[in-house]
């Protein structure tokens, strides 16, 4: 091989090696001019860009579908009535698998983008990465559903959600104060930040409820198919109502198995346990008097609820579970506050955002989620958790058949 | 040049390579021209990089198979990031700071690449394969269950939650069980990436090209003529696996200093992660150091730049590594990229008489 055709080949190798970064340098200033006046429907100056992230692909595809899909919907509906200050909204999803280095891949393209202000993540662990680069930019971020403490440790982050503590707390509290039970089991995920989160505040509040704690029994998210061992200690304890800050999967299985043992104590779970009437294959009859407190039910009889859930379905063929109500609620929240700061979509990303941060303040907010919202300067929303349980009923159909529904009933 | 001997040339394309496309990022980056995606992916790319090319050291010049890679990236992630969470404080020049956590993450990622090397060694093949492939997974799940913190009375550990460990009032939570390590101090940059991933190449290359690298070439191609010239078989396996341990535990720190946030949950260091850079590797061209280079930085960045596909997305780049297999791998495919450099040798070879 002579020496020319050595350096060619090295030359074409670093020239293949530099494509991607040239291609994208191509896009980035193509957005950039899109961003500074050159597309007419997309320029600055028109149209506000919020830009959402959440799992769209993976294991917590669920969570990130009914985010967008319910955020998409409250962006119809604003641009339907006007927009805010009469300025149309542009919402774009991007998908980051439940991984925290994706989502910071996908903060960062919404970014090329031209976004302003940032519905999400959807999931805790991921927005506890982009937090610090929403930080470092001074972005306006409002979470649905990131629910760790340190998912808004900054002060231009807000959430939607009960934080994990105060679910706990919440939970431990109402048991006590109810008189529910004396001897309680807990049956949580240590691998899920939510659910671990929730347990810790739980046992620590339950020192000072007049319950004991006698079983605490933990599971992974690589043994989530067989809860017996679990169960059985909660049994052999003595324990009146088993306490399940998880989600609704995991909690269908356990309540199967509990019924094989016939351990029949009281369930008590949190938000995530939302969505449990529609596991597939699943005997209603099991989830008959489950105790959750939940910000959101599908089956609430306020008109805003039942108009929600009715578009929902209309639009994507599901019952909204609290995900999709956390959404909802967080685009018109920002719609809220951008009137009350008004802000102009010209304005820089960080005007906007020290603006947001005041007004996020000042709002009060009826949502789906919860009356009289506020926010404190932290982020933190504060709103009374709705505690319902569940009941099940025989409807006879009109061939004469007879189903059972599931529904929410306030307690 | 022309008394530079093949390797030699080789090793010096690559450095080439790698520092010419650092300027190429840093001129357009100054004119302004890299949009925020690209500058996200600019230290992982350096991340995996690493991870391809020493994971090269052992499936391609050691000829085994391992399929816990991720493990000791995960063990220098956790290694590096608890130090400066420690130091924090005491050492607030950062560079400092960081050289040390890397080391650090390297050295602790070596020892164990050393200690599970000692009874894995003596398994060959898919056996092999399969030991490491637990030991990824051991390694993620015992991370996971780790409560650590730190107060005035020293260091507290527990396997149950952060709560039994009994930290006073001023402790600090370093590792919360499955939700890892937050608040990590953000040191990484592409630089001190790039000067690793020469590092990297520079002892991936020097190995190959010497006395010890051949010994070790010789092993994976005929362990017992190997053997019975007197080559020491379990040092020299023990030696690139150790070596190739402490490149991904560098690799590791300079990814949990990249995000603030760092959890073995979720599938950031399990098999899933040892297998996408098990496909760099075979994708590059296996024992081909420049190919893992070029597959790490083109396989890394595709996904992320299909993302205006959106739910095609990963459906399309199944489909791109298939053919991209095919490509490389296929018998048809190689008579045909044969025929074709044949041609282009050809064409330059008439154009240099025609000069002359």
């Amino acid at each position: 091989m002579n020496k020319f055709a050595k350096k060619l080949m090295a030359l074409g190798l670093s020239a293949m090696m530099t494509v991607p970064f040239l291609t994208a340098c191509g896009g980035g200033s193509e957005s950039g001019s899109a961003s500074n006046g050159g597309d007419s429907a997309s320029a600055s100056g028109t149209v506000f860009k919020i830009g959402g992230i959440g799992p769209v692909t993976g294991g917590a595809a669920v969570y990130g579908l009914a985010v967008k899909n319910a955020a998409e919907m409250a962006v119809k509906e604003i641009n339907a009535a006007g927009g805010i200050n009469g300025v149309q909204v542009e919402f774009k999803f991007e998908d980051d698998v439940h991984d925290a280095e994706k989502s910071v891949n996908a903060y960062n393209t919404l970014k090329d983008w031209g976004m302003q202000m940032l519905m999400g993540t959807v999931t805790s662990t991921p927005c506890q990465a982009v937090v610090e680069e929403t930080h470092k930019d001074n972005m306006f971020q409002l979470t649905p559903s990131g629910s760790a403490v340190e998912s808004i440790k900054y002060d231009n982050a807000f959430r939607v959600c009960f934080s994990d503590p105060n679910q706990g707390l919440g939970s431990a509290k109402y048991i006590g104060e109810n008189g529910l039970a004396s001897k309680v089991a807990v049956i949580y995920n240590s691998s899920d930040v939510y659910s671990s989160g929730i347990y810790e505040k739980f046992s620590a509040e339950a020192a000072n409820q007049p319950f004991e704690i006698v079983a605490a029994e933990a599971f992974t998210d690589d043994s989530k198919t067989d809860f017996t061992v679990q169960l059985q200690k909660a049994k052999d304890a003595g324990a009146e109502l088993v306490f399940l800050p998880i989600y609704y999967q995991e909690a269908s299985l356990i309540l199967q198995q509990a019924a094989t043992m016939e351990f029949a104590p009281k369930f008590f779970g949190c938000d995530g346990l939302d969505g449990i009437l529609n596991v597939e294959n699943f005997d209603l009859n099991l989830t008959k008097d489950v105790m959750l407190l939940t910000p959101f039910a599908a089956d609430a009889q306020d008109e805003k609820t039942q108009k929600f859930v009715s578009d929902y379905k209309a639009a994507y063929g599901d019952v909204p579970n609290q995900f999709a109500a956390d959404a909802y609620d967080a685009i018109y929240i920002i719609k809220a506050a951008a009137e009350k700061a008004g802000i102009t979509p010209d304005m820089s990303t960080s005007d906007m955002a020290d603006a947001m941060k005041k007004a996020m303040t000042e709002i009060t907010y009826d949502g789906l989620t919860g009356a009289g919202m506020v926010w404190s300067a932290d982020g933190e929303p504060t709103k009374a958790p709705k505690a319902v349980v569940i009941a099940v009923e025989e409807v006879t159909n009109d061939d004469g058949t007879k189903t059972l529904t599931g529904s929410y009933k306030a307690m | 040049m022309k008394k530079l001997s093949k390797s030699t040339k080789n090793s010096l394309i690559n450095y080439g390579m790698v520092i010419a496309l650092y300027a190429i990022v840093m001129i357009i980056q100054l004119c302004g021209g890299l949009s925020n995606s690209m500058k996200g992916f600019l230290v992982p790319v350096c991340i995996y990089v690493i991870m391809a090319v020493s994971l090269n050291l052992v499936v391609g010049i050691l000829g085994e198979l391992s399929l816990g890679h991720a493990g000791f990236m995960c063990i220098g992630a956790y290694t590096g990031a608890i130090f400066s969470k420690l130091t924090e404080d005491t050492i607030t020049v950062a560079p400092i700071r960081f050289t040390i956590a890397i080391i650090i993450g390297a050295a602790f990622a070596a020892l164990f690449g050393a200690l599970i090397g000692i009874p894995v060694l003596r398994l060959k093949g898919d056996y092999l394969a399969i030991v490491t492939l637990a030991f990824g997974e051991i390694i993620k799940n015992l991370v996971n269950v780790i409560n650590f913190g730190v107060d005035s009375n020293g260091l507290h550990f527990s396997l149950k939650s952060a709560m039994d460990m009994g930290l006073a009032e001023d402790g600090k939570i370093i590792i919360k069980g499955a939700q890892g390590i937050s608040g990590t101090p953000q040191d990484s940059n592409f630089t001190v990436g790039i000067v690793l991933v020469l590092i990297t190449l520079f002892i991936v290359q020097n190995l190959v090209n010497s006395r010890d690298g051949r010994a070790i070439m010789a092993i994976r191609d005929n362990r017992i003529a190997a053997e019975s010239v007197g080559i020491n078989i379990t040092k020299y396996k023990l030696m690139v696996f150790t070596i190739s341990a402490a490149l991904a535990g560098a690799a590791g720190v300079l990814y949990s200093h990249n995000f603030s946030t760092l959890t073995s949950a979720g599938d950031k260091f399990n098999y899933n992660a040892s297998i996408m850079i098990l496909v760099y590797v075979v994708l590059g061209g296996i024992g081909n150091i420049r190919g893992s280079v070029i597959a790490a930085v083109i396989l890394y960045i595709l996904p992320e730049k299909l993302r205006f596909l959106s739910d095609y997305r990963m459906l399309v780049y199944a489909i791109v590594l298939i053919v991209v297999m095919l490509f490389n791998w296929s018998p048809k495919a190689k008579e045909f990229k044969e025929t074709v450099s044949y041609k282009i040798k050809a064409m330059f070879a008439k154009k240099e008489e025609t000069q002359a």
